[in-house]
């Protein structure tokens, strides 16, 4: 169980990195009030609270790549992480210690959403508490692209990647500014072909209530998360057996 | 008995070797210092008997486990404070104690009456619940090495563990060294002679990766037939160039 001790170390790291924590949590809730305004005053199908909501969802999740990235890195970059690589740790608890204090984040980040959208005007409904569930496994896939990102770039280079790539392929790729569809074929093919608008719709699905449409979106989000852990895994053992950490 | 048994312990990257061959035995409770220039194989020494690097060739034994065939073993057994300060640094002081305890299997309990213990003993009593961030170098130093020593390890790798520090804090550290002779087995790395000569039972010299000469000061005095430690340790370490 000495995982826990880790994961508890970097539970308090996230949350006492104040102003990360903040921008993380508050960014997505800003953007998510800023959008329903513009559509109460031009009302636009795509920014109708119900739809918007599970996009934002999954874009605040985007952030937990940045968590978890800047947090591996910063230790890769201190001493800290040598005094750990010569404690009992195996390269389990390093990943699971890493892993489990991002995911009842990302949940609150995503309950946090769906509070504020019922403020905005979003009918309560059990729905949501299913659209909070299908969110785990994008939640888990952003952890690991932080963790992957974390354990190959230093602590600089993951916040051009986490921070501004990953957030804005996000945008762009899921579906939640612009119909993919609109931009052309190919857009519309790529975005397919990556995670963030099956995870957005998804979410879409549970919220409207059309369970069918669940799994098939989910299939690909958890297809990916597990492709990504497997890397981020590989990636962490390999650096954790290098000379160079 | 012996504590650490190196057999022909090589590092070599890519065309350079770091350390060759090397061939030491430290006993139970010996205060064994690894001196030499930049560059002489010293961290690297340390880095491989403490599983942060693997040998490129050959093996050392701690306590009975091989580095090589069970580093978790002798992970157990082990602790390093290394060269830099390694503390979590948004961790309070007590936070960070009964952190590394908890990693090393220590109950809750047991985690806090050893911190209690070493807030104590380094005291740490005013700065318990400070941001380690928030400490002065010498401070988060002193906290670096606690952390080493928390855990009750058999055999303390101290990687230059005084750079940095005032003459005080220095003077201090030494005194807690000194409580722990021959209770457990301490690796000694540093640049400062005195150091090691005021420390060690035993000292090594090694340059660009060989072992020179063990034994203790005065033995090494003996051999190159200097009339003090320093003049003993440039025979030794600089290729005969002075």
């Amino acid at each position: 169980m000495k995982f826990l001790a880790f994961a508890s170390r970097n539970g308090k790291e996230i949350i006492r990195d104040k102003i990360n924590l903040c921008f993380g949590i508050g960014f997505p809730v800003i953007l998510l009030v800023l959008l329903s305004l513009i559509q109460s005053h031009l009302p636009v199908d795509m920014f109708k609270i119900d739809t918007l909501t599970p996009g934002i969802a999954v874009f605040g999740l985007s952030f937990m790549s940045l968590f978890s990235a800047v947090l591996i890195s910063k230790d890769r970059s201190e001493s800290l992480i040598l005094r750990l690589f010569t404690s009992p740790l195996t390269s389990t608890d390093y990943i699971l210690g890493y892993t489990l204090p991002m995911l009842p984040m990302a949940v609150a980040q995503t309950v946090i959403c769906y509070i504020v959208a019922f403020i905005l005007g979003m009918k309560v409904s059990v729905n949501v508490l299913l659209a909070v569930a299908v969110s785990i496994p994008a939640s888990v896939l952003f952890i690991s692209i932080g963790l992957l990102c974390g354990s190959l770039l230093n602590d600089k280079q993951v916040g051009g990647v986490c921070g501004a790539l990953l957030t804005n392929l996000t945008a762009w790729l899921s579906g939640i500014w612009f119909d993919p569809n609109l931009v052309g074929k190919g857009f519309k093919t790529f975005s397919n072909i990556m995670p963030f608008v099956h995870a957005v719709d998804a979410g879409r699905a549970a919220i409207a209530g059309e369970y069918g449409k669940i799994l098939p979106e989910l299939a690909v989000v958890a297809g990916y998360a597990l492709i990504v852990t497997v890397l981020a895994v590989f990636a962490f053992k390999k650096k954790m057996n290098s000379d160079d950490v | 008995m012996t504590a650490i048994e190196t057999k022909a312990l090589t590092k070599k990257y890519k065309d350079k070797t770091a350390v060759n061959s090397l061939d030491l035995t430290v006993e139970k409770g010996e205060l064994f210092a690894l001196l030499g220039v930049n560059g002489a194989g010293k961290t690297t020494t340390i880095k491989m008997l403490s599983g942060l690097t693997k040998p490129t060739d050959g093996d050392a034994v701690i306590l009975g486990d091989s580095i090589v065939k069970d580093p978790l073993k002798v992970k157990e057994k082990i602790n390093v404070s290394t060269q830099e300060t390694a503390v979590a640094r948004n961790l309070s002081v007590r936070e960070n104690l009964e952190f590394i305890c908890a990693i090393y299997g220590f109950s809750k309990a047991d985690s806090k009456k050893k911190a209690d213990e070493m807030i104590e003993k380094f005291d740490f009593r005013e700065i318990e619940n400070s941001k380690a961030k928030t400490l002065s170098g010498g401070w988060q130093r002193r906290l670096s090495i606690a952390l080493a020593l928390i855990s009750d390890p058999e055999v303390l790798f101290l990687d230059e563990p005084t750079l940095g520090l005032d003459v005080l804090a220095r003077r201090e550290l030494w005194s807690i060294i000194e409580k722990l002779k021959g209770k457990i087995t301490i690796i000694l790395t540093t640049h400062y002679l005195e150091e090691a000569e005021h420390l060690s039972d035993r000292i090594a010299v090694m340059s660009k990766g060989d072992l020179k000469a063990v034994g203790t000061a005065s033995e090494l005095m003996e051999l190159t037939g200097a009339k003090n430690f320093e003049d003993a340790f440039v025979a030794l370490a600089g290729d005969g160039k002075f």
